[in-house]
């Protein structure tokens, strides 16, 4: 007997010290030696406690197959011109392509999609007079595939993003099929944040159409020709106004090939901030090659579709460096470069939901919270002293060890702590007393037929058992589903409850008993104050 | 020996109770119905995490008033925009279906109208959730789904640990507990987001905790009593002999739930105050409810 109360005791000394050690970092910073063996990890508070941005972006997938489309398209016309397909109509709808050509024409143009287009795939040929048309398709599981990369595309470029903007702790992760999750704790300014995450930064470089733009007065736009719009911010009053600009729709060079990209200050642009980029050899090749094709043009620099600057081309630039100025301030111009190096991201997103929490809201949160969980507490144990004594104060250690115990667990397992994760803790203490409930009203039933003490406490413990372990099982159940269909916080709180739940089977059946046990044994009292 | 006995040694008829309270009960129940049919068709105060829309909790340092505050964003383009005062703080809760677009955040918007409007008193805010449409519908059949699937999980769990008809007992208790909070909830007007099906399902827990005891306690007793004891008789005895623990468990709860609803502030007085109001009526129905179903049950099929 002494014996097993000995090893119980060491056991729920052993579990003590541990979470004690992981607690610890929460209330003081290990110091020196202690610093090196011990763990130092504090327990991590959530969104709406630390206060931050959680974003869930959403990769329009519509467009990026489109985009992708469009390009396919493209080069599929190029390999027909550069092979000498003659076509007499060439149409794209949705995910196929119609080609019209004469019947002897076939083969070259089946060669061409065997060898260059594999992923096409031939579908219906129907005669339309002396010509046929015929259909090809892209392949609906490479359409998967390139939705699946993009997405996973756009977390890595998103990463890096946030990576080089300098966020501690940020999560990004993909979820469901299309949506990338993005929390940013601590963040400030939640626009600058937006913007840097949520900016697609397709860079595109196109010729001004010089001659149209003469003729245009709105209305119909020239065959092969698009308007955007020009932005500039006059630097005085800092009034943003925006124009329209007629542009030849082909690209000459886009933001793929770039190197990198700095923040510069001064030279030919006064003191105001610019972002100087640079391409790789192939980029450097193209530039080379528009710029010497267009001496006296002008050369539009496009971000998503906005014009920054449609600088005249004053002579012939090779080595691949450009600059982008567009009236920048300087976080502007920071963001920018840092979006340009970590590369476009593969399709717009769509913000679906966004929640940012103020830092005080979130320190109001927790100083709540906490005065909260200290009153409850001490209604909680006063309540179990008053009904049952002594055998109340004996509930109450149990109970103190139930949330040593939950705060280390959860600082170990690095979980999230959030709101409701807190108003789990307070529900756990209301709860947690349950087991000693149970097992005292029975430790009653006993005692009141006459039982001895020693058999009565024996007697409550085993019969309670049963009942204890069915109850813990079912909240087990809810909790666990929980767990897996809720978000943020309330993952927080799931966390919290089944690790509460867990621990209560332990210091209830555990905790106290082995107190009763050392207690009886070493008094052997004649009766109980329960 | 002596103890503290919230209950001394009692003896009430609860079956003899069972048409009374199978009468408010059904009233809960109705309640409930209502309020589920309100939310299926979006008529029920539900908040942006299932609807869409845009939620702003905005602070001012000095005092504003709600009707000024709701004349400016009318004015500034914010129609359709729900506005609640926490009251002594200067601080507001405003809600709209607007979401975030292309062009503009509703948040900036709201911010620019702010800054033009109430110059003196500077407002800031202090947090924001905006939540596209698609993802409403997607959490609302996400928490619909979370409560069907532990719901059959908790009756399984049941069944097997005691027979089919407690089972389905407990599980009908459960739905009663879940469809009266619901049902209050809509009659009281109170916001209902993810925290609430989160109090729901911590409720159909606590519920079941509270049956599986009285179960467990009616098991026992028709093992231990005579087989000729009649079933209402055990019922009684079972629900008699676990009630102070029932009361006890239940008051220790409601005390630290009581807790957070003084003192834990907005967020989460409205999930402490389901969870409150869960409480009361699991306890009430694993007495009143469970026990009597099982009993009405064997009435029948002798």
């Amino acid at each position: 007997m002494l014996k097993s109360i000995k090893l119980r005791a060491i056991l729920i000394l052993i579990f003590l010290v541990i979470s004690v050690i992981y607690c610890l970092p929460n209330v003081i910073e290990p110091q020196g030696v202690w610093k090196k063996y011990l763990p130092s990890d504090k327990m991590h508070l959530g969104l709406d406690l630390k206060g931050g941005m959680h974003l869930l972006l959403e990769l329009d997938t519509v467009k990026l197959v489109q985009n992708i489309a469009d390009r396919k398209f493209n080069a599929f016309k190029d390999a027909m011109i550069r092979d000498g397909v003659r076509f007499l109509g060439l149409d794209a709808k949705e995910n196929a392509f119609l080609v019209t050509i004469r019947p002897e024409q076939k083969e070259k143009l089946y060669n061409i999609v065997g060898k260059e287009f594999s992923d096409l795939k031939a579908g219906t040929t129907r005669t339309e007079g002396e010509n046929i048309v015929v259909e090809f398709l892209m392949s609906t599981k490479e359409l998967e595939n390139i939705k699946d990369n993009a997405v996973n595309q756009a977390l890595e470029t998103i990463r890096n993003r946030i990576d080089q903007f300098g966020v501690s702790e940020p999560v990004i992760v993909k979820q469901g099929g299309n949506q990338v999750l993005v929390q940013l704790p601590g963040i400030e300014d939640s626009q600058r944040a937006l913007e840097l995450v949520g900016k697609t930064a397709q860079l595109e470089f196109k010729l001004v159409d010089e001659e149209g733009s003469a003729r245009y007065t709105g209305g119909s736009v020239p065959e092969g020709d698009e308007v955007l719009t020009l932005k500039s911010r006059n630097k005085e009053t800092g009034i943003t106004t925006t124009t329209p600009i007629l542009l030849k729709k082909q690209t000459l060079l886009s933001g793929e090939l770039l190197t990198d990209a700095r923040v510069k200050i001064g030279g030919e642009f006064g003191n105001e901030p610019y972002v100087a980029i640079e391409f790789n050899s192939e980029g450097a090749r193209i530039f080379d090659k528009i710029t010497a094709e267009n001496v006296g043009k002008r050369i539009a620099i496009i971000l998503d579709n906005t014009v920054y600057s449609a600088p005249v081309v004053r002579e012939r630039i090779t080595g691949g460096k450009a600059s982008i100025t567009g009236g920048f301030k300087m976080d502007e111009a920071k963001d920018l470069a840092i979006v340009l190096r970590a590369g476009a991201l593969p399709a717009p997103v769509k913000v679906t939901q966004n929640i940012t929490i103020g830092p005080t809201l979130g320190q109001d949160s927790i100083k709540k919270g906490i005065q909260a969980a200290i009153l409850g507490a001490v209604l909680v144990l006063a309540f179990m002293i008053y009904y049952y004594r002594l055998s109340g104060v004996l509930a109450n250690l149990a109970l103190f060890l139930n949330i040593i115990y939950l705060l280390g667990a959860f600082t170990a397992l690095k979980a999230t702590m959030t709101l409701p994760g807190i108003a789990g803790i307070i529900l756990t203490m209301g709860m947690g007393v349950d087991s000693n409930v149970l097992i005292f009203e029975r430790i009653r039933e006993e005692l009141r037929i006459g039982k001895t003490v020693r058999a009565a406490v024996d007697g409550g413990y085993e019969k309670a058992w049963v009942t204890i372990f069915d109850s813990h099982v079912t909240t087990l159940i809810t909790t666990f589903i929980l767990f897996i269909f809720g978000t943020g916080s309330i993952k927080g709180f799931a966390v919290t409850l089944s690790i509460g739940v867990i621990i209560n089977l332990f210091t209830a059946v555990v905790g106290s008993k082995t107190i009763f046990d050392w207690i009886l044994m070493k008094y052997k009292p004649r009766s109980l104050s329960i | 020996m002596k103890f503290v006995e919230i209950t001394k040694k009692t003896n009430i008829d609860f079956i003899g109770f069972r048409y009374k309270m199978l009468v408010l009960s059904c009233i809960l129940v109705l309640l409930g119905i209502v309020g589920f049919v309100m939310i299926s068709i979006g008529k029920a105060n539900l908040s942006v995490d299932f609807t869409g829309g845009t939620q702003l909790q905005l602070g001012f340092s000095k005092q504003v008033s709600i009707g000024d505050l709701r004349k400016a964003l009318i004015s500034g383009g914010v129609d359709d925009v729900q506005i609640q005062e926490i009251s002594g703080k200067n601080e507001f809760f405003i809600k709209t279906k607007m979401i975030d677009s292309d062009k503009e955040r509703v948040q900036d918007k709201i911010n620019a109208i702010l800054n033009n409007e109430f110059k003196e008193t500077g407002s800031r805010i202090l947090g924001s959730n905006m939540v596209g449409s698609t993802v409403g519908k997607q959490l609302k059949r996400n928490a619909i789904i979370a409560i069907a699937i532990s719901l059959v999980c908790i009756v399984i769990y049941i069944a097997w640990r005691f027979t089919f008809i407690f089972g389905l007992a407990a599980t009908i208790a459960t739905f009663h507990d879940v469809l009266s909070i619901l049902g209050i909830f809509y009659i009281l007007n109170m916001e209902m987001n993810i925290l609430f099906i989160t109090a729901v399902l911590t409720i159909a827990g606590y519920s079941l905790t509270d049956t599986v005891v009285v179960f467990d306690r009616i098991r026992e007793n028709m093992a231990k009593m005579k087989s000729k004891t009649e079933l209402g008789t055990v019922i009684n005895r079972s629900v008699n002999e676990v009630l102070s623990r029932t009361l006890v468990t239940s008051i220790t709860t409601l005390v630290a739930v009581g807790a957070i609803l003084v003192l834990g502030g907005k967020v989460l007085f409205d999930f402490s105050l389901a969870l409150f109001i869960g409480i009361v009526v699991g306890t009430y129905s694993s007495v009143f409810v469970a026990s009597p179903l099982i009993y009405m049950w064997r009435q029948r099929v002798r």
